[in-house]
């Protein structure tokens, strides 16, 4: 079911490391076993498989009101389950209350105490443990250290600033050595900025630690910087689940291939089938896509082949080859930095949008607004969607 | 961050103009003139009293009898009658604590729907005037009231008790009058806490009991101060309920007040008595609001 769209070639590799929406096995580190969350009358989670190994740093991608977050709010206790069950590190959990579980939550808005000193908010966990007075003293320097904070050990929360707020976060749910570690939009409260920057950081100070941990974002940049593996949701399931780089190259669905970054999506029929390649006819391009790499679906079938900006190429002069090209007019340039996107107009009316690094802008044959060029694409980058 | 030394556009330094004109109408010149009684000496006529400053032959003669001060001070009937008006303040106060914050607590967390429901009957008392609700307590704590019938029909008693014209009788009184003042403004304070705090108080392994202490209530500690303030000031010179539901011997100073000014006709006397009591409530008023603007500078 997940992995049609895939190229054969790779079907038997990716499908060991993607393992997603398969029931888990029972020595997995976090099982998520059909687990499912109503609220009356909707269905804010639906049937959620999951499998996550000791120490990966895994995503659950998606927009707001997908789920996800009521996926990690369960994991924590916050949230009853509906049915299912969550497992961790062989203990059932599911039943267990928040405060019991092994489980530590890095907050949105943080949710440091305000009238606790940094200090303070980290002890706190380690208090309700009983942990003697000294160790703790000693775990929350640690922690502090840690997130370069130990020098702010006696301000409040509310005369830091953003990023240090979100710094003494980590080190509150770090200080207890959860099993398994929840951040919730770890970056979303954060500037720009200082956001990319932290995300490096915080994977650095994860690994240090060596923790599990499921982040739940709605940004795919930040899932794709952070993480090990990512799961896509929407409408209360999982959509896709793989390496970001799978996920990106080799999206399972029209919603994944749409979601994960951009894309040109040419919805056509299959006209061809052959061995080595097939052809889609399009209402979008003057002649039928020439898919090299194989897919085994009926002719006439109904499929969308999405090709990445990145993968189009825009040039002056006509390619030289037969097939996999079509005339336009740039109608939109914007300039990103380290490449630029083109909008070409096709003959068709169909938009395309080509991506061309900046170095290919400064040569002499670079198309520039209003020039008819020829946009054109390898036999094998576009991949076929039946979803 | 200060405003105060930030420029104010004419239009805003307009809208502070009406609070103050209301404040210096009828808080501060009426305070003056009792000030300004209080200090004159008495006498029998319209007014009683007599006038501060007079002009004799082109002499200004300023008079000012601190009589009704120094006897404040030197009967110990009126130093008495402060400190039990204090102590009873204080314990309406802390029986407001005791049955008011649960009460707040289990509204701020209740279902939306049911929650406006619950304010409104924390409200509802207020569209009957006081001075029934305190007649249909006395129609209660009677020897022969509802109180004591309904006891002795269960057989939990033999005699009736008597609470009706004691000191127990204007507790219950004032605790039933003066609760919606603390429940009110602690509520407000409950309901826009931010639940997450709870959550990562859980979270990080505290028991709910344990998350209540270390979390909610230090947190709610402004709401618990506003609501004490609105109930302990107004207790201190309470007059109605007191006199309704207290024996004689329930010394306040509100029924001091009303016998000096009504039944001896003497308004310096009187006046003097509620001069001492303003500046006895303006102390706490005070501290709390200097505690206020620290809190709010600090964030």
């Amino acid at each position: 079911m997940l992995h049609e769209g895939l190229p054969i070639m790779s079907v038997q590799s990716e499908a060991e490391r993607f393992g997603a929406s398969f029931p888990p096995h029972s020595e997995d580190f976090v099982q998520i076993i059909d687990v499912a969350k109503q609220f009356g009358d909707t269905a804010a989670v639906r049937q959620v498989n999951l499998a996550i190994q000791r120490n990966e740093l895994f995503a659950l991608l998606g927009s707001s009101g997908c789920g996800k977050s009521t996926l990690l709010r369960m994991l924590a206790g916050f949230e009853s389950v509906t049915s299912g069950r969550i497992v961790l590190d062989g203990n059932d959990i599911t039943d267990v209350p928040p405060h019991r579980r092994p489980v530590n939550m890095m907050f949105q808005s943080y949710a440091l105490f305000p009238h606790m000193s940094v200090e303070k908010n980290v002890a706190f966990g380690l208090k309700q443990e009983g942990v003697a007075a000294n160790e703790i003293q000693d775990r929350v320097f640690a922690a502090l250290e840690l997130v370069q904070m130990a020098q702010f050990a006696r301000r409040r929360p509310n005369q830091l600033s953003g990023g240090q707020q979100q710094r003494v976060a980590l080190a509150r749910s770090l200080v207890k050595r959860p099993k398994l570690l929840l951040l919730d939009e770890p970056l979303s409260a954060l500037d720009k900025q200082i956001r990319q920057k932290t995300q490096i950081e915080l994977v650095r100070i994860l690994e240090q630690v060596g923790v599990t941990c499921i982040m739940v974002t709605h940004d795919q940049e930040e899932a794709m910087t952070m993480a090990d593996r990512m799961a896509v949701m929407s409408d209360g399931l999982i959509v896709q689940c793989g390496a970001p780089r799978d996920v990106y190259e080799y999206p399972n669905s029209r919603f994944v291939a749409s979601f994960i970054g951009s894309t040109n999506m040419f919805e056509g029929i299959i006209v061809e089938d052959e061995p080595d390649h097939i052809s889609v006819q399009t209402s979008d391009l003057p002649q039928p896509l020439f898919i090299s790499h194989g897919v085994s679906e009926p002719l006439g079938m109904q499929v969308a082949a999405s090709i990445r900006p990145e993968r189009m190429t825009v040039s002056l002069t006509r390619p030289p080859a037969t097939v996999n090209w079509a005339r336009g007019e740039v109608v939109h340039v914007a300039y990103l930095g380290s490449h630029a996107l083109y909008q070409v107009r096709l003959e068709t009316g169909k938009v395309l949008e080509a991506s061309v690094s900046s170095m290919m802008l400064t040569r002499d044959d670079a198309a520039s607004m209003g020039d008819e060029v020829f946009v054109s694409w390898a036999p094998d980058s576009a991949i076929v969607l039946r979803d | 961050m200060k405003l105060s030394r930030s420029f104010l556009p004419p239009a805003r330094a307009l809208a502070i103009v009406p609070p103050y004109l209301w404040l210096v109408l009828f808080f501060l010149l009426p305070f003056l003139l009792v000030v300004k009684i209080s200090l004159s000496g008495m006498q029998f006529g319209v007014p009683p009293y007599t006038p501060l400053a007079e002009l004799e032959e082109g002499v200004l003669r300023l008079t000012l009898q601190a009589r009704g001060y120094i006897m404040l001070f030197t009967d110990n009937l009126y130093v008495a009658t402060y400190l039990n008006s204090l102590k009873v303040a204080a314990i309406t106060t802390l029986a407001c604590m005791v049955i008011g914050y649960p009460i707040a607590y289990c509204i701020a967390r209740s279902a939306p729907g049911v929650r406006n429901l619950l304010l409104l009957g924390v409200i509802l008392p207020f569209w009957t005037s006081l001075l029934l609700r305190v007649y249909a307590w006395i129609g209660i704590l009677r020897n022969d009231g509802l109180l004591n019938h309904a006891l002795m029909w269960l057989g939990l008693i033999d005699t009736p008790l008597e609470i009706y014209r004691t000191d127990l009788a204007v507790y219950i009184g004032l605790v039933y009058a003066y609760l919606p003042f603390f429940i009110l403004p602690l509520y407000a304070h409950l309901v826009k806490m931010d639940m997450r705090l709870l959550e990562a108080a859980y979270d990080l392994g505290a028991r709910p009991w344990r998350a209540f202490v270390s979390v909610t209530l230090p947190l709610s500690r402004n709401g618990v101060i506003a609501g004490a303030m609105l109930v302990f000031i107004p207790t201190v010179g309470e007059y109605v309920i007191p006199e309704l539901l207290g024996g004689a011997n329930t010394l306040m100073i509100g029924r001091v007040m009303w016998t000096e000014f009504f039944n001896n006709t003497d308004w310096p006397m009187a006046a003097a008595v509620t001069c001492v009591m303003v500046l006895l409530l303006l102390v706490p008023l005070a501290l709390f609001q200097h505690n206020q603007v620290r809190q709010l500078e600090q964030r």
